[in-house]
């Protein structure tokens, strides 16, 4: 099978989902959504198969690697491949689509807009997303990058909360300015591509290789910096999440902050380090400052939130920065921490908004804080969950997220202690605002609204719920006991990078015999 | 810190390499597994199994006892150099040179705190199913305190530095769920949240050490860094040793960390005994001590460490003496007590093993005032207020008798259990410093004190019952642990001495060594004791003639600061709470007008955007130079930092 086109055929099923979804007459809900389910579970069993044959001793960069040309006469070919960093992304993603369609099974109606629509723009969604992670030149990623953008943009416009136009607005806005200047980086690169192997290319392991001068590889990086930096999202390119994360529905909140917010550290480390080395070097300072701003600014600021989607926008935010300065400290350990913790925050906010959904289900679709209260003593199995996923958030050690951010603040001490020591503080705010929200929630008197005898007692779970949970709750849990399947494939992937930056790991002060363990 | 004596006797720590766990030492990982067994059982099981919830909590943690219990045999048959024992489970964590294993410890120091954890656990849990009889979600209540069973367990058995962080924060764990587990009442909510906030400042401590010490050797196992200790420069065993200690402060409810544990009891009594007094809050101790091989080389450290241990000392006892609640005024005693063992840990060779020794006798004797003092409220309908007590020892007798057990082991009447490992450390004191010396003697009056009142108004002098109180002594199941803990009170000091002689067998882990002493050995016993014995005659002075019900207005400014836990919520408010508070909320307003405004205005800019975004934009310019302002500092500041060595 060492030919089958595994990517392409993982990224295709989704589509053909989305078609026969689209197909079905719009009275057909539940067959719509039931389809959706079996096309994206279908996906994932696909997935996971690939991985299993994922082999961590090949020294390519790139396996599962697919060519065909496109655009011939401008150096474009549909390529694709995956290194560790890839494939643990596309995982995340063929995990989160089931998850999300089933919690969200109820989560729109007929009366907010076509329910086929809903689960067949998540399938598209899927597609983009495993295309992004995929692609191996830089235009087909560029492509995918933008066209995720429609997708999102109808699933907050279409299905969001009241204020969705406007978040979808804006959103959209943020994302497109990005991706002009991304767009003019590209052709950028084109050109100098162009001017030194004769022939223009958008090949990503070709541009990998490219001589720049140092001014043109610093104007080129920003190009794709901002892009990237607003999509994550750091400081202070941040304000468009919270709006946008409040107005979708818990399905999209979990898609788009879980992983669509990924595609912008994963370029960072995909496409930034190797083809500007100089360039991430020069510019890591003000990376860094970002990212450690963004880690208390985004804390702090959750601490001061009453709703609760923005709360965990802002945690979010946070996070966005520990995973961007593991990127940046071009450690391995850092590195390696930032791409684990990419999975464990897709897993920990994916747990958080659906819980925060199947919470605002109860309530009238409520996502203010005060709202609630007293959760864990009429509905004790949702208020474990909650609970759960706000440990998974504030890093609970044993779980996926303390390793992610351990080793990021580790990676980070190895060469600037410092700064390592004030993004460590944020760990404080972290639980204060965590447990605040769950405080506020869960524990206390319970509000009259939802008290047992009242109109609208809050119920426990169903099984529905617990099903789409059960998976993030197991993930989170065995990724922070065992994480070596995911390292084992990451660790490769990270060392090429250092390689294409030129960097090592500073030994430690003291020699030891034996060091190291 | 400048020693008074001359050495008289050293040995230096064995730094031998592990055994492979052979024999009964390859189920050092079932010591935990079992525990962690029964939580998972107990709390994924939801409704199920219900009737039998507290059975299967109290079986894996009385099957880890008496696994721990052979084990404990097994080692005691080999020789001192030949004790410890290593196991790897399987590969944690790697990234380049970071290389961490899921990997196990067992020593004799480790040995000790696996009893105390195992044995003390079972008859907690043995007296919980009484206790807790009663509550709805008892089956809930035993899986919360077999997670920590395990976590703590994990915590003493790591063998290195990032799995020991697992398990801390797994104790850390399960005290907030079992501190807010009648979270319905608000006032548990709010204490457990602060426990955990607070912790999670020392939990800083613990992360930086860790990386300190990977950066410094390259490894966090414990032999690896020990090992090697003796090459690291000055100032990183330094900062590894500050940093250990913010971490044992956080955890064990030291200066300027204390303030979460007075709130802690609002978590069911046995919770207070098993985690608030016995185990949990001795882990900053076991911290210390296992880091001894960092500590013997920075004076400095070492130092910080015993100042901390005589703030909290005295302050915790100060505290202890104002509470009229009784299972505050315990708090305060075991923040005094675990001052002590700080104290001596901090000490240095001269002091390791008395601060475990007193640990232990501690463990047993504070688990036992807990209980006790639960099986008062249990009779009491769940009173804590002492001013509301009186004359029970004729309707408790069995209570009342495990309670003066502990009541004699807490002072120090010999042979009672804490009269010889507080003396202990009282002498090693002296070997070190005067000051350290009196400062010990002078606690240990205030503890006589603080103790007497407590026992005299609970159970002597004039019934001062609420109406409705019927008390009565509790049943078998509550009472049995009761009596074995008060037998513990009395004999486990003479026990370690006589029979176990701790302090041998400790050497092997902390080294020892005794400094000669200007004054006899017993005289200063015969000082300590006239100095509790003044405390105890003042207390009864004071309190065997009247309680009054309402507590007392007129009273001096150290009681009304004692009664406001010297003022350290105030302080922590004003260090902490508030600015927190204030800069979020700045922060949320800047982030709305400032940054939102900003940004929204650049894209309204570039994108020609109509009336919708426009609206956001009132306040742009008055908001723009602020934007301008704080960000470009925000950046210098991080940029500053950045540039730093």
């Amino acid at each position: 099978m060492s030919n089958f086109p595994w990517l392409t055929t993982i990224g295709v099923i989704p589509l053909i989902g989305a078609v026969v979804v689209m197909l079905l007459p719009r009275s057909k809900g539940l067959l719509a959504k039931q389809l959706a389910l079996v096309f994206s579970l279908i996906a994932l069993g696909m997935t996971i198969a690939m991985a299993l044959q994922f082999d961590a001793d090949v020294t390519d960069p790139f396996q599962f690697s697919e060519s065909a040309s496109w655009i011939p006469a401008l150096g474009i070919s549909y390529s694709v491949g995956v290194d560790g960093i890839g494939l643990v992304l596309i995982g995340l993603a063929a995990t989160l689509v089931p998850v999300v369609i089933l919690a969200g099974w109820h989560d729109v109606d007929e009366e907010l807009g076509s329910v086929k629509g809903y689960f067949a723009l998540i399938l598209v969604l899927q597609t983009l997303m495993i295309g992004v992670f995929a692609a191996t030149d830089v235009f087909l990623f560029y492509v995918f990058f933008e066209a995720m953008l429609v997708p999102i943009y109808f699933l907050i416009g279409r299905y969001g909360g009241p204020q969705r136009a406007y978040a979808a607005v804006k959103f959209l806005i943020y994302s497109l300015v990005g991706g002009l200047f991304m767009l003019a980086s590209l052709i950028g690169l084109y050109v100098v591509s162009g001017r030194q192997l004769g022939e223009g290319t958008f090949d990503f392991l070709s541009l990998v290789g490219l001589e720049m001068d140092s001014t043109t590889q610093r104007l080129l990086f920003l190009g794709f910096f901002f892009a990237f930096a607003i999509k994550a999202p750091l400081f202070p390119f941040h304000t468009w999440l919270p709006d946008a994360a409040k107005e979708s529905t818990p399905g999209t909140a979990v898609l788009l902050i879980g992983v669509l917010d990924k595609v912008g550290t994963f370029g960072m480390i995909r496409y930034l380090l190797p083809i500007f080395p100089e360039a991430s070097q020069f510019y890591a300072p003000v990376v860094i400052a970002m990212a450690v701003i963004g880690i208390l600014y985004g804390a702090l600021v959750a601490l001061g939130q009453n709703d609760m989607k923005r709360l965990f926008a802002y945690s979010s935010m946070s996070h966005f920065g520990f995973i961007a300065l593991g990127i940046f400290v071009f450690t391995n350990i850092g590195m390696s921490g930032s791409v684990l913790y990419m999975v464990a925050h897709g897993l920990s906010t994916a747990a958080v908004f659906l819980v925060a959904g199947f919470l605002m289900a109860r309530r009238g679709g409520s996502s203010l804080i005060s709202d609630y209260g007293g959760i864990s003593k009429v509905a004790p199995v949702l208020a474990g969950f909650l609970l759960f996923a706000a440990l998974s958030s504030l890093a609970l050690p044993g779980l996926a997220s303390f390793l992610g951010e351990f080793m990021v603040l580790l990676g980070t001490f190895q060469i600037y202690p410092w700064v390592a020591v004030v993004a460590t503080l944020g760990i404080v705010f972290t639980a204060a605002y965590v447990l605040r929200f769950y405080q506020r929630t869960a524990t206390g008197p319970v509000p009259a609204a939802y008290a047992p005898g009242s109109a609208h007692p809050m119920t426990d779970v169903k099984a529905r719920e617990v099903t789409a949970l059960a998976p993030l709750v197991l993930l989170t849990i065995v990724l922070g006991v065992f994480p070596t399947p995911a390292l084992d494939v990451i660790n490769p992937a990270v060392e090429w990078t250092q390689q294409t930056l030129g960097v090592v790991d500073p030994p430690p002060q003291i020699d030891t015999p034996g060091g190291g363990q | 810190m400048i020693g008074t004596g001359a050495v008289v006797a050293q040995t230096a720590p064995l730094l031998a390499p592990l055994n492979a766990a052979t024999g009964i030492f390859q189920y050092i990982w079932v010591l935990i597994a079992l525990p962690l067994a029964g939580a998972i059982i107990l709390l994924t099981t939801g409704s199920l199994l219900k009737r039998w919830g507290h059975i299967i909590g109290v079986a894996t943690v009385g099957v880890s006892a008496i696994l721990g219990i052979i084990m404990l045999l097994e080692m005691m048959g080999r020789s001192a150099d030949d004790r410890a024992f290593g196991q790897t489970a399987f590969t944690w964590v790697f990234a380049g040179q970071f290389d961490v294993d899921v990997a196990f410890q067992l020593d004799q120091l480790s040995m000790v705190f696996v009893l105390l954890i195992t044995i003390v656990g079972t008859l907690i849990h043995i007296y919980s199913i009484g206790y807790m009889a009663h509550d709805p979600d008892r089956k809930r209540f035993f899986g919360f305190l077999n997670l920590f069973i395990a976590a703590m367990l994990l915590l003493v058995l790591a063998d290195n530095y990032l799995l020991l962080y697992v398990g801390w924060e797994g104790v850390g764990l399960a005290s907030y769920l079992l501190i807010g587990f009648w979270q319905y009442k608000n006032s548990a909510a709010a204490a457990a949240k602060k426990a955990f906030v607070i912790n999670r400042v020392g939990d800083v401590g613990l992360s930086l050490a860790i990386m300190l010490m990977f950066v410094t050797f390259g490894s966090v196992t414990f032999s690896s860094v020990f090992a090697n200790a003796g090459e690291a420069s000055d100032s990183t065993l330094t900062w590894i040793g500050l940093l250990l200690l913010l971490a044992a402060a956080g955890k064990s409810a030291q200066f300027p960390l204390q303030a979460w544990l007075l709130d802690a009891m609002e978590g069911p009594t046995p919770v207070s005994a098993l985690i608030h007094a016995a185990t949990m809050v001795t882990a900053g101790v076991y911290l210390i001590v296992r880091s001894n091989a960092i500590y013997d080389r920075t004076v400095f450290a070492a130092t910080a460490v015993v100042v901390v241990g005589v703030i909290t000392m005295i302050i915790g006892a100060i505290i202890g003496s104002a509470k009229d609640d009784i299972k505050k005024a315990l708090a305060g005693s075991t923040m005094s007590q675990i001052g002590y063992m700080v104290l001596a840990a901090g000490l240095g060779p001269i002091g390791y093993v008395f601060a475990i020794f007193h640990l232990l006798t501690h463990g047993v004797f504070k688990a036992n005032l807990f209980l006790s003092a639960g099986s008062v409220m249990h009779g009491m309908n769940n009173g804590v207020n002492m001013r509301r007590f009186g004359a029970l020892r004729a309707a408790m007798i069995i209570t009342f008798g495990a309670f003066t057990a502990g009541y004699l082991a807490i002072i120090g009447i010999p042979p009672f259990s804490g009269f010889y490992s507080k003396d202990k450390i009282i002498h090693a004191a002296f070997e070190q410093s005067n000051i350290v010396g009196i400062a010990g003697v002078l606690a240990a009056g205030i503890t006589g004190f603080y103790m007497t009142r407590m026992i005299v108004m609970t159970f002597f002098g004039k019934a001062r019952w609420e109406d409705d109180a019927h008390p009565h002594e509790s049943p078998p199941v509550m009472t049995i642990p009761l009596i074995i803990l008060g037998f513990g009170s009395a004999f486990t000091g003479m026990a370690l001495v006589y029979w176990g002689d701790i302090e041998t067998w400790l050497t092997p882990v902390t080294g020892l060594e005794e400094r000669e002493l200007a004054i006899p050995t017993v005289v200063l016993e015969m000082l300590t004791l006239a100095t509790v014995l003044v405390g105890v005659g003042v207390a009864i002075w004071i309190y065997r003639r009247s309680v009054p019900i309402e507590p007392p207005q007129k009273v001096s400014v150290l009681t009304v600061a004692a009664r406001q836990n010297m003022f350290d919520d105030a302080i922590n408010d004003v260090v902490a709470v508030r600015p927190t508070w204030y800069t979020a909320r700045f922060l949320v307003w800047f982030d709305n007008r400032a940054v939102d405004g900003f940004v929204n205005g650049l894209a309204a800019a570039v994108g020609g955007v109509s009336g919708r975004l426009r609206r956001i934009q009132t306040g742009f310019t008055r908001t723009y130079a602020l934007v301008m302002v704080i960000g470009v500092l925000a950046v210098l500041t991080a940029l500053g930092l950045v540039m730093l060595p």
